[in-house]
């Protein structure tokens, strides 16, 4: 295990589960599904081998290893689990649990699709069937985000009793090798003290406490705004925990963004006569594009809750063009990310467009992209 | 940026091959990504894997369809249609083959120049020292040696931590197997 923060060459799950392994949870809890295995696969090595010290316990579906995580952060526990696609969809319950019951998850949620058709290949639909249920949702661009979102995640996850997702593209980052730097245990623990919650937040035989309580009419609404109000608050902390963490642990870029505040990333010019808006891994193929369209710009959403609407709405309101490229789709409507987007834009005056990239695993060249570019002329949605 | 694809059947370690290639970049100081095709791997069905390597951090993760080099793990490929699809004249070819180059380009129909093909004995090296024909570690010998992309010494020392599992005997055979690749294409 590396303890020094010397540059790696790796696969994606390997640098995630190392991580999460310096991180020192004190209960892992998953069951396998492809893209994610490998990283649940190597924590259990880990285990096995001596390695760590976590518990870690298996579970008979992911429906059983999120109700374990959660029922161990309630006994305030530092917690993690990994899940893709159908499993993600049979933790539902349990995770809409765990955001009201205000515990600090953290899981890795390696993107894929949703069947039927089945398909075991990335897009963004199990991540968009969770984005209502209390969720602070990152999603990573390359490994390096990836890395750095976990130890960010459980800074964020124990400050603010919230749970927390970082998305990771299925087989594009899980599977693929590159350069990485993993954080050492000792400088997490500089970042990240070991988790203390505070007395009379959690399970405790001698000190009893109910979790979970019944809300009727009068109180349920106020703890449902409570948690709205409190994923919006965390949105300035997600930026300075991204400022001090990249203090801690620099990591070289070879595109330097024109704004960047940890939520949001802005690479492009600085009138664009059009902005792309995107998440994930798809966002480092748009900046390749993008290296030859000089008029076009890359907003990158880092963090899809808290949304951060202000900070968008202040690159894109004098854009006379937005197209918004996304890998899920909202079946009789647009795009998740694109009717958000708009709905956060009132009075936008420029034409604005959706398009559906990247299904089920279809590859998203620099071709297509810029036939993405050169149709923004063109409201309304397309497949892509 | 040098754009490579890998083109093999399923079970010849086309994926293998590809992180082993990008490992020894690394070794060498180069940023590297390295990518399957994601397919669902049926054994003796093609495969491809990617491999890009540069100075400074990539960053696009389309599939390659432009290789600025090619190697081919088995020749009856050369009937895939997808296996030349984007090459130009410029391309180089890396191919496990019995024929030699001016042969193989005639093959190919001109698609790509003779002087940039490079045919590899692998399965021949892989019989003899391997005991079986296995060639995706024999071919990256040729590969170092035809491209000087990678140091031999990278190679070796990327075959020994991604092998170290299987023992010293199965790293002592790739290594041998790997420098008589190597040093075949230097003598050719």
């Amino acid at each position: 295990m590396p303890l020094n923060n010397k540059t790696q060459f790796i696969e994606g799950s390997r640098a995630i589960s190392l991580t999460v392994a310096n991180i020192r949870p004190d209960v892992v809890s998953a069951y396998p599904i492809t893209p994610q295995t490998h990283i649940v696969e190597d924590l259990a090595q880990m285990k096995a081998g001596g390695k760590a010290d976590f518990e870690y316990l298996r579970a008979e579906s992911e429906f059983a290893a999120a109700s374990i995580v959660v029922g161990a952060a309630a006994a305030g526990s530092r917690v993690y689990s990994a899940t893709s696609s159908q499993g993600l969809i049979l933790m539902m319950e349990v995770l809409y649990n765990a955001a009201g019951l205000r515990l600090p998850l953290v899981m890795t949620v390696a993107n894929r699709a949703v069947g039927a058709p089945i398909n075991i290949w990335n897009d963004h639909s199990d991540a968009m069937a969770m984005r209502d249920a209390g969720w602070l949702m990152l999603f990573a661009e390359n490994h390096q985000e990836a890395v750095d979102f976990h130890v960010i995640a459980y800074k964020l996850a124990e400050s603010h009793n919230l749970p927390v997702a970082i998305n990771v593209d299925g087989f594009v980052l899980t599977h693929s090798y590159e350069n990485v730097i993993i954080p050492g245990r000792q400088e997490i623990k500089k970042y990240l003290p070991a988790y203390k919650p505070a007395p009379g937040t959690y399970l405790n035989p001698q000190k009893p406490i109910t979790l979970g309580g019944f809300f009727t009419p009068e109180h349920y609404w106020l703890e449902k705004k409570k948690l709205d109000e409190d994923i919006k608050r965390a949105a300035s902390d997600l930026s300075r925990a991204y400022r001090d963490w990249k203090k801690i642990l620099p990591s070289p870029i070879s595109i330097k963004p024109k704004f960047d505040n940890g939520l949001i990333e802005y690479c492009g010019p600085n009138k664009p006569k059009t902005i792309l808006i995107a998440m994930g891994s798809v966002a480092g193929t748009i900046k390749e594009t993008l290296k030859t369209e000089k008029d076009t710009g890359l907003l990158k959403i880092r963090s899809f809750r808290p949304f951060p609407a202000q900070d968008l709405r202040r690159i894109i309101k004098n854009c006379p063009r937005i197209a918004v490229l996304e890998k899920a789709i909202s079946a009789g409507a647009y795009g998740p990310l694109y009717s958000e987007l708009i709905g956060s834009l009132p009075g936008y005056r420029g034409i604005s467009s959706n398009h559906i990239i990247g299904l089920g695993g279809r590859d998203v060249s620099v071709a297509t992209i810029k036939k993405i570019i050169n149709s923004t002329g063109k409201a309304g949605l397309k497949f892509w | 940026m040098v754009q490579i694809r890998i083109h093999g059947r399923g079970g010849q370690g086309v994926v293998t091959a590809a992180e082993l290639l990008a490992s020894s970049a690394f070794l060498d100081g180069l940023y590297a990504q390295a990518f399957p095709s994601f397919g669902v791997e049926r054994s003796g069905a093609p495969i491809q894997s990617f491999v890009r390597l540069d100075k400074q951090p990539i960053i696009t993760r389309e599939q390659i369809y432009h290789p600025d080099i090619l190697i081919i793990q088995d020749d009856s490929l050369l009937a895939e249609e997808e296996v030349l699809a984007g090459i130009n004249k410029k391309s180089i070819l890396i191919i496990n083959s019995q024929s030699n180059p001016a042969e193989l380009e005639k093959l190919l129909k001109n698609k790509i120049n003779r002087n940039n093909i490079y045919s590899s004995p692998a399965t021949a090296i892989a019989l003899e020292l391997l005991g079986k024909n296995l060639v995706n570690t024999v071919i990256l010998g040729s590969f170092a040696q035809a491209t000087e992309l990678i140091s031999i010494k990278s190679l070796m020392a990327a075959i020994a931590d991604k092998f170290a599992g299987k023992g010293t005997e199965i790293i002592n055979k790739n290594k041998d197997a790997v420098l008589k690749a190597y040093q075949y294409g230097k003598k050719a």
